[in-house]
């Protein structure tokens, strides 16, 4: 139902009622988008133009700060490094979390609801507690200061979501969808992969985007486990300290924008699991 | 060929009983149906024929071959499941076609198929939606049709017309009868509904707490209850009963009243007759009336005779109402006795 669908009748509790779902949409959009608009605005402007006063709300087309920035030592491996220490997270949140969360809706066993807390207090661990410890761990297995090890860590961090997305997922799933299919001809194998796969798909992207979100944002642990090989987040931390307001604005920008592109990249899953949990 | 044989299955679930020993065949293209109440095991038992439940004890045989260890898929079923099952990510079309399609048939041969059940269960218009845009009882013909176009041996079916309005389940029910006779398909039907277990029946099995209680026709199972359980639960209104005491000789003092009945030397028996079997006569059982309810042709009279509940169903012509006292003679040959320990009918 769309707002130009309905009578015109003014005053209608039905009209009311959708002025405050439109204002309501502007909001949560506005919320999100301000920032971001004005993050690529002060990015794309002179260095001049970002402390000038009273602030220029159209970009001023200018490619300075970010060329600057592209130009700047090292930032493209902190890139590169970023990408692939979040991608790894992701793939292992995934490669793990997924059938813990298919064991936990599936099976009964002892111990499955301490289990389930146990999972959920993992996050209450403070990580700079842990990192410590962790790096001297690492530094002796000679994990220290590469991209796997990062990723490890990281995946400790998302995988309690990937669990438990997961499980939801295939506890929303009927076992008689999986029966179904196997009266219909198919193998166990089969009918998982024709039927529950489809199914579950956009909730593993959901796990796969929050992991891949929370590695790429993630930089305390990268801090202190990486040197040469820094994360772009490690990397803008410890460079931008130290830097002129523009090129802050510029960091900013070239943190957020590959998350908003994964994210898109992925939101045709990420839709499709609303349309599922609906039915 | 498609015979079951039941062999003395058991099932326990942790500590509970489902099925106690079950023995059944059903012979080749018979429709069978099985009927009882909610919980009594109808769903354990078609799932362990289906593969999707092991027994714990017995045996499963189908046309011949010994199938308790096979999976679903190599014993040559399909089956219609309670709630429905039916794959939400795909359309109605593909569902119907997916067991088709895992037999690499070829995709005319799908079409055609699809086409011929859809039309059967009336879904041809909804053959491009996708579950979540179906009623329930939409959804309820499509998981019918899904099955019937496997053209299986043998199909078996939990309550598959249970979310249709009254008059779409009886086409329905026609349309079903129909097309399985047709076919060559041994068909397992459970329902809870025993209009449609009577109108669809070749034989019905009744269960009773994990127990087939009687595997007979259905005009068998209504004249002749082999228990006092498929007495009372078949019928609407049920079978009436009240306590006879031993005379000698085979006759039988109910309510003051001599009948002949079966000579067995217990001191009690229970006397049983139908609603429909009773009516108004000189002498006869003597009830004081409660309850008249008109049902059109007939009155379904409640009425108590001798502190039993009993219900008569008569001619509306017979001007009765509350209060009156009556007297209701049994038909002598629909006269059924029930033992009162075992439950089990006394000839
Ligand atoms: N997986 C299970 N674990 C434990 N108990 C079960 C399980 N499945 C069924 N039961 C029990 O077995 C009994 C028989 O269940 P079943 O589903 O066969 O009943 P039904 O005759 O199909 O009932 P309805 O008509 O309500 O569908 C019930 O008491 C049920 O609670
Ligand atoms: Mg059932």
């Amino acid at each position: 139902m769309s707002v130009a669908e309905s009578p015109k009748l003014p005053g209608s509790p039905r009209r009311a009622g959708n002025i405050l779902f439109g204002a309501t949409a502007l909001l949560l959009c506005a919320w999100v988008l301000v920032p971001i608009y004005l993050l690529i605005v002060n990015t794309l402007s002179s260095p001049e133009a970002v402390t000038a006063f009273p602030k220029s709300f159209v970009p001023g087309w200018d490619f300075a700060n970010l060329e600057f920035f592209a130009g700047f030592a090292g930032i493209l491996k902190a890139l590169k490094n970023s990408v692939l220490v979040a991608g790894v997270t992701m793939l292992l949140a995934i490669l793990i979390g997924a059938p813990a969360g298919y064991a936990l809706s599936r099976f009964d066993f002892p111990g499955k609801s301490a289990f389930r807390i146990l999972i959920l207090m993992t996050r209450a661990f403070p990580l700079p507690l842990l990192a410590l410890p962790l790096a001297v761990m690492f530094i002796r297995t000679g994990l220290d200061d590469t991209i796997l090890g990062l990723a490890i860590v990281h995946t400790t961090l998302a995988l309690p979501f990937s669990v438990l997305i997961t499980f939801s997922l295939f506890s929303g799933i009927p076992i008689e969808l999986e029966e179904a299919a196997w009266t219909l001809g198919c193998t166990r194998e089969q009918a998982f992969r024709k039927v529950v796969l489809p199914l579950i798909l956009p909730g593993i992207a959901a796990s796969a985007v929050f992991a891949f979100v929370i590695s790429w944002n993630e930089v305390f642990a990268a801090s202190v486990l990486t040197i040469e090989n820094r994360t772009l987040t490690a990397f803008l931390l410890q460079s931008l300290d130290v830097s002129p307001m523009h090129l802050k604005f510029a960091g900013g920008f070239v943190l957020v924008v590959p998350a908003l592109i994964f994210i898109f990249a992925v939101r045709k899953y990420l839709f499709a699991m609303w349309g599922i949990a609906n039915r | 060929m498609a015979e079951i044989q039941i062999r003395n299955v058991a099932k326990t679930f942790g500590t509970y009983q489902a099925l106690h020993s079950i023995d059944l065949t059903i012979a080749d293209q018979e429709f069978m149906v099985l009927l009882g109440a909610s919980g009594c095991g109808k769903t354990t038992l078609l799932r362990i024929i289906a593969g999707l439940e092991t027994p714990s004890v017995g045996e499963v045989w189908i046309g011949g071959r010994r199938v308790d260890h096979l999976p679903p898929r190599e014993r040559g079923i399909a089956m219609v499941f309670q709630n429905y099952a039916v794959f939400p990510h795909l359309t109605v079309f593909e569902n119907v076609a997916f067991g088709l399609r895992m037999a690499k048939l070829d995709d005319r041969l799908v079409r055609e198929r699809v086409e011929r059940t859809a039309g059967l269960m009336h879904i041809e218009a909804l053959l491009q939606r996708y579950s979540g845009q179906l009623s329930g009882g939409q959804r309820q013909r499509v998981a019918v049709a899904r099955a019937l176009a496997m053209e299986p041996d043998v199909i078996l079916m939990d309550e598959p017309l249970s979310n249709l309005d009254a008059l779409l389940r009886l086409e329905m029910r026609a349309e079903l009868k129909g097309v399985l006779e047709a076919s060559n398909t041994t068909t397992i039907y459970v329902t809870h509904d025993q209009v449609e277990a009577m109108s669809l029946a070749d034989r019905i099995s009744v269960m009773h707490q994990g127990r087939i209680v009687q595997a007979a026709e259905p005009v068998e199972v209504y004249r002749n209850p082999a228990a006092h359980f498929v007495g009372s639960f078949i019928g609407n209104p049920p079978m009436n009963f009240i306590t006879a005491r031993n005379q000698g000789d085979g006759k039988w003092q109910v309510a003051g009243q001599q009948f002949t009945g079966p000579s067995v030397a217990s001191e009690t028996l229970e006397f049983a007759i139908r609603p429909e079997d009773l009516s108004l006569a000189e002498t006869g059982l003597q009830a004081n009336v409660r309850v008249v309810e008109p049902l059109g042709a007939h009155i379904l009279v409640t009425c108590d005779v001798e502190g039993s509940l009993f219900r008569a169903v008569i001619d509306s012509n017979s001007r009765v109402k509350a209060g009156d006292v009556l007297h209701i003679a049994p038909e002598p040959d629909r006269i059924r006795w029930f033992d009162p320990e075992t439950t089990l009918a006394v000839a």
